[in-house]
């Protein structure tokens, strides 16, 4: 199961991680390995086998939709890396 | 009682024992600690953040609840938190320089609660970036080492919390496992970890790794320090929407010492030959323990999905994780690059230059096998091969109380020996993560020594039963003195 490198950009830019032209051939190879020994699964017959997501025996853990304490703004914003006033302040997302 | 350097040698419970008898104060327990931390942090490198005034503090509290009367078994009791568990005012790292600067507004729920019994912090301990990681060397931060051989890893994730119970350089610790992050290290360290059923405490305010598996538990110098600490940690909170709603037992009430007619299972699965002759020697003697001890073994347990179990988990936990961290964008908190062409430019560059590499594998693995076209082979069959390792779980544990297993197929190995191969790191925890994935209880204990290094054992247990795992391991502990071995620092 050989990445390409191609591949292991898409997959880096999928998942907004810049990556340089050293760490695509470390990982295309790291990468490719794991996903060799992944096969393995192959082995096993799931037909009927329902898939488990979590072991507990719980769903839809609901509450009541009543007003709380919350987090103040300025502790909500201590960590921000550029704020403007009470908001977080992000770059341009917007084309010119 | 003047200071001593001794006093860093006692369990959680001899320190409690002293302070209720007023034989020592929380305030010099913690400076004796801090001595001690003084003297061998240097080469242990245990902690990621000491604090030291807030442990001076917290000791003086703790001395007025204690005159009071007002006081629990961890009452003034100095301790180390896991870099991965948010301390209100306090920078939680993640061992990543991520978050080497994020100081979190609130404490998480564990934080909370041994606050509330008498928290002394004496700081934040080492640990593999965001708890990737199996040796500890994934820290962008530190690097912490076995105090057995300090040229030989700690284990991780929970490194530094391992290394600093081993050292003495605290009474305990809290640890978090998703794969074997709290029992490997404390296998490799020669001391006791527990990693708790999944929902038994409550991981809000833990940064998450992978949501399903993850769970918060001690590393502690013996079986009822453990005992204590979960008791503590241990309930449902409102907060954590995974957190059960099952009641608490008395787990003190537990530690009989006594093993007779408990059921235990051992599966052949974990006794491949990948494994270390020295650590199957000791796991085997310490089975044949249990058969002295008055225990029913039976040794032809068969788990047979147990081979799949390391490939199930290293789908299902970095799917999990490309998904938690996914947060991390430069814009709320944490490490935040800005001097790029655009908004995706800086949020690429911000997780280039703020996450390590374990760290990239994992999001990229969990973002391939997520991606269009592979969801069914990779996460899906993942998830369905879950299923048969939890009911194989089930069927054993209609016949057994207990199932008995090594916790590593390997001692501590040298620094720098994994590094550079993914997959050998990954096959140190091929017996904790079937643990994860089935969300079951288990605790390591020591067992033994190969070659000069501890060699742990691994008692599983049945969900929400974490009284029946202590007891087997209390009863052993008390017909051996392992655990009393102290490493050569």
């Amino acid at each position: 199961m050989a990445l390409t490198p191609e591949e292991v950009r898409h997959i880096a830019t999928l998942a907004r991680v810049g990556v340089s032209d050293e760490d695509v051939r470390k990982f295309q190879e790291q990468l490719s390995q794991i996903l060799d020994y992944f096969q393995v699964l192959n082995a096993i017959d799931t037909t009927d086998v329902p898939p488990t997501a979590h072991t507990l025996l719980l769903h839809n853990v609901m509450r009541d939709d009543a007003a709380g304490e919350s987090l103040p703004p300025e502790q909500a914003l201590a960590n921000a890396p550029q704020r403007d006033d009470s908001y977080f302040r992000v770059s341009s997302i917007l084309e010119e | 009682m003047p200071i001593d350097d001794s006093l860093a040698g006692l369990t959680l419970h001899e320190a409690h024992d002293l302070l209720a008898r007023k034989e020592v104060s929380s305030v010099e327990l913690t400076r004796s600690l801090q001595k001690r931390i003084a003297q061998v942090e240097e080469r242990v490198s245990a902690y990621l953040t000491l604090t030291p005034d807030l442990a001076l503090q917290q000791a003086a509290d703790a001395d007025q609840r204690l005159a009071a009367g007002d006081a629990t078994p961890l009452t003034g009791v100095p301790a180390a938190i896991k870099d991965v568990l948010c301390t209100a005012g306090i920078r939680t790292t993640c061992g990543s320089r991520m978050l080497e600067n994020f100081v979190p507004p609130y404490n998480a729920r564990v934080v909370e609660k041994l606050q509330a019994a008498g928290l002394v912090m004496l700081g934040k301990a080492d640990m593999d970036e965001f708890a990737m990681g199996s040796s500890g060397e994934n820290s962008a931060l530190g690097r912490a080492r076995n105090p057995w051989d300090l040229e030989r890893v700690p284990g991780g994730s929970s490194s530094g919390s391992a290394a600093a119970v081993a050292a003495d350089e605290c009474f305990y610790a809290l640890g978090t496992d998703t794969g074997g992050s709290i029992r490997q290290p404390a296998a490799l360290c020669g001391i006791v970890g527990l990693k708790p059923t999944y929902g038994r405490v409550s991981r809000f305010g833990l940064v998450a790794f992978a949501s399903s598996l993850d769970q918060i538990g001690p590393l502690t110098k013996d079986v009822r320090d453990a005992a204590l600490v979960l008791q503590h940690i241990a309930g449902h909170d409102p907060r954590d929407s995974t957190s059960a709603p099952v009641e608490v037992p008395d787990y003190a009430r537990a530690l009989t010492g006594d093993a007779r007619g408990l059921r235990v299972g051992v599966p052949q699965e974990y006794f491949h030959e990948a494994m270390d002759e020295g650590v199957r020697q000791k796991v085997e003697a310490a089975i044949a323990k249990f058969e002295e001890l008055g225990a029913q073994v039976d040794r032809k347990v068969s788990l047979p999905s147990t081979p799949y179990a390391l490939a199930v988990y290293y789908i299902i936990a970095p799917c999990e994780a490309s998904a938690n961290l996914a947060r991390y964008d430069g814009v709320k908190y944490g490490f935040s690059y800005q001097d790029g062409d655009n908004m995706w430019d800086n949020m690429e560059k911000t997780r280039q230059f703020g996450f390590g590499d374990e760290v990239k594998r994992r999001i990229m693995l969990g973002t391939y096998a997520l991606s269009a076209g592979y969801y069914d082979a990779y996460y899906l069959k993942a998830l369905k091969v879950r299923t048969l390792i939890r009911r194989e779980f089930d069927a054993a544990f209609k016949k057994y109380d207990v199932l008995l297993t090594p916790v590593s197929p390997t001692t501590a190995f040298r620094q720098g020996e994994k590094l550079e191969d993914p997959l050998q790191m990954y096959l140190s925890d091929v017996f904790t993560i079937p643990i994860n994935i089935a969300g079951l209880p288990a605790v390591s204990i020591p067992c033994g020594f190969s070659q000069g290094l501890p060699v742990g054992l691994q008692i599983i247990g049945k969900p929400f039963d974490e009284a029946t795992i202590l007891r087997a391991a209390h009863a052993y502990e008390q017909a051996t003195d392992w655990h009393t071995q102290k490493p050569p620092l």
